[in-house]
């Protein structure tokens, strides 16, 4: 039986100076990397494949055949890029993975690009964090330094070269191919699939794209075996992953668990929900997975398990709001954000999540009719898949689900003319007891 | 949407008398693109620098990087006026976020920001006038998530962290900027100037990636908890053919002849427990 909670990427985390090579070297760090240069590439990619290691940027594709996906008979380079634009709302995992430890995702990195035989990789972080920018920088500069990255690397013969790669403050940057053309000096829009990034990703060359998390996994993997792995988690959804639990709980932060653990085990080792009140709504992968409810609680949270209760495991980004919270209000600030961060490109998007703004602040202040919510869902139906990525569906989301689950709460808005909440007792300064 | 319009008066007037950037940073453009397989990539990076080296995205920096890249002021200024940390009107010294995205909003984020506005008389992505005796400017914004929701409600200070905030003690904070006063962040180091931050995402390390602590203590929750309770991932079964690979690294690398040939990366034995 495995134990509730499985730290290995967290675990070095509150070690000190865990970001500087010595540390992380005097943990057995870098070891997996020998161990996968000694290893045929082919085998490294099949590990991973056998691993059963799931994209943990929030679609769960399986990373192995991902990379099993590049065509090793083009003649173009081949570009690993890690996706670190972490921006999803409530998402706050892979932030404190490359402050505490840069050199478990550079270790990944190298590992991951002797597999699919690139030489350079890069890691496109937010321009927002400006230390784990510095931290990641000091990383890459010791890596250099100590013979794991740049020329015949640990004499193997093989060269890579890792440029950190700040971006400038686009959520929309964080899907894979509006990341590509960041990367390449424009403005961050998708493009259109196919073709797909591992045929003609960076510079049209066949290009591996992946999380933090899922490539900071490798080397776990390949020290430890991909039985090891796969050991841990439920039947499809494999391994472990670090779940962040936000808002309206007693002790908020990170908990590396295997998939498949239940938001009840979880709010239960993060000390219960505040002040003892009672859960109302919770996200369980970020604001673009549907909401779910105290209804929910044993939820197995893995791939299948929050589909099947008609949501999305996204990026375990489980953000938790009590009873003083009002939904409508919620909703709207998500809906908010994704008209801010539209980037434009597709009508039903750009125009769509204007439209769902205007619709949604007028219920929110009391005004408009019943009809107005069959409104909003008809434009959700209008909106959800016609665009090249996946923001507006996102933004369909939340409206959906809360419509779905707290219809009576947005006719309460409209009986009594306004929000019933109050505001001041959702925030973290207020004393217990506050209610609405 | 009038920015774009804003290169293209620049690449007219410059035909008269355009001002320059200075060498030094002309030559760091250029060292940023040599980062890259193909020059362009280097334009993100490059606008930091620009702001870094400017206090904002001008018109020159623009025909600068438009210069150093071989494409048209049009292009740059396309790019540029697409993210939103690049800034065509100057900021603070100290550059204010509050997140008011929809988790630190309910927690906080939209009393703080208000409160902000009120103590600073500015609006959004406006910067609050010089007083008699101020050390430094301080501007406000209200951010989207900026990943750190365990730590909510969230700030930022040209991009470094401030967590848990409340009213006062985000009020406390930007007077504190405005007299000068040190103020670290509370997962980083001493708060350096908007400027040096834009430099450091240009990718010019200023050397203090050693300061501040490891992790929050709201990223450690779950890691403590399983410490005090001998919870870990499962140990991996040892297979023989690992040992000799693991045993022999290469002889000019010190730094891999570590003793713990049996650890694994991530497994039980962590040293640190």
């Amino acid at each position: 039986m495995t134990d509730m909670l499985t730290p290995v990427l967290t675990d070095n985390w509150g070690a000190d100076r865990s970001w500087t090579l010595e540390a992380y070297e005097a943990r057995g760090g870098y070891q997996a990397l020998t161990k996968a240069l000694a290893m045929a590439q082919d085998d490294i990619i099949t590990a991973v494949k056998d691993s059963g290691l799931r994209g943990r940027g929030g679609a769960g594709f399986p990373t192995g055949m991902k990379w099993g996906f590049i065509p090793q008979d083009n003649p173009n380079p081949k570009y690993l890029v890690v996706n670190a634009d972490e921006s999803e709302p409530g998402t706050c995992k892979d932030i404190p993975l490359m402050m505490a430890s840069p050199h478990t995702l550079l270790e990944g990195v190298i590992i991951s690009s002797f597999a699919i035989r690139a030489h350079h990789a890069f890691i496109y972080v937010r321009g927002e964090v400006l230390h784990v920018i510095r931290r990641l920088q000091h990383a890459v500069q010791e890596a250099y330094l100590a013979g794991h990255l740049g020329k015949n690397i640990h004499g193997t013969g093989y060269d890579l070269d890792v440029v950190i790669h700040a971006g400038a403050g686009a959520y929309i940057c964080g899907e894979e191919t509006a990341l590509l053309d960041s990367l390449e000096g424009r403005r961050g829009q998708p493009r259109l699939r196919p073709p797909f990034p591992a045929v003609a990703g960076l510079y049209a060359s066949p290009t591996v794209i992946n999380n933090v998390e899922s490539i900071a996994s490798v080397p776990s993997i390949i020290a430890n075996g991909p039985e090891w792995f796969s050991g841990m988690g439920t039947e499809r959804s494999k391994g472990y992953g670090i779940f962040s639990l936000s808002g309206h709980v007693t002790n908020p932060g990170q908990f590396e668990a295997p998939l498949g653990i239940t938001l009840r085990e979880l709010i239960d080792l993060a000390g219960g929900m505040r002040h003892g009140n009672r859960l109302k709504f919770w996200t369980p992968g970020g604001s673009s997975t549907g909401i779910l409810t105290d209804e929910h609680l044993d939820v197995p949270l893995d791939f299948e398990g929050v589909a099947a209760a008609g949501s999305m495991l996204g990026t375990r980004a489980l953000q938790l709001f009590d009873e003083t919270t009002c939904v409508v209000r919620a909703t709207l600030r998500w809906t908010e954000f994704y008209k801010h961060e539209s980037c434009g490109k597709c009508t039903p998007c750009r125009e769509g999540t204007w439209w769902l703004v205007q619709v949604l602040s007028r219920l929110e202040k009391g005004e408009g009719s019943e009809a107005d919510l069959d409104q909003l869902l008809d434009q959700c139906d209008n909106i959800l898949g016609r665009s090249f990525c996946a923001l507006a569906d996102g933004a369909v989301g939340p409206i959906e689900s809360s419509i779905r689950f707290f219809r009576d709460e947005y006719l309460a808005h409209l009986s009594g003319g306004g929000c019933p909440f109050d505001p001041a007792a959702s925030t973290l300064f207020a004393p217990a007891g506050a209610h609405a | 949407m009038t920015e774009p319009t804003e290169g293209l008066v620049a690449a007219k007037s410059s035909e008269s008398e355009r001002r320059t950037l200075d060498p030094t940073t002309m030559a760091e453009l250029r060292e940023i693109v040599a980062r890259y397989p193909q020059p362009r990539s280097g334009l993100l990076p490059m606008l930091h620098l620009v702001q870094s080296a400017e206090g904002r995205i001008t018109p020159e920096g623009i025909e600068a990087c438009a210069e150093v890249l071989g494409i048209t002021a049009a292009e740059v200024s396309g790019v540029a006026t697409f993210y939103t940390m690049y800034k065509r009107r100057p900021v603070g010294d100290y550059h204010v976020g509050v997140c008011t995205n929809t988790l630190c909003a309910v927690m906080g984020g939209d009393a703080i920001f208000e409160r902000l506005k009120e103590h600073l008389d500015v609006g959004n992505d406006e910067t609050a006038p010089r007083r008699d005796g101020d050390e430094a400017t301080v501007s406000l914004e209200h951010i989207e998530c900026n990943a750190a929701c365990d730590y909510a409600p969230v700030m930022t200070v040209n991009w470094e962290f401030m967590d848990n905030q409340t009213p006062d003690s985000a009020t406390q904070l930007v007077d504190d900027l405005r007299a000068g006063n040190e103020v670290h962040s509370t997962r980083g180091p001493k708060l350096c100037t908007w400027r040096e931050a834009e430099r450091v995402l240009a990718g010019f390390n200023d050397g203090l990636a050693d300061q501040g602590p490891s992790a929050g203590p709201a990223s450690l929750v779950g890691r403590n908890i399983a410490h005090e309770r001998g919870w870990t991932a499962p140990e991996a079964e040892q297979k023989p053919a690992d040992k000799p690979v693991l045993e022999t690294p290469p002889a000019d690398k010190p730094a891999a002849e570590k003793p713990a040939a049996t650890k694994k990366a991530g497994g039980k034995q962590g040293g640190t427990r």
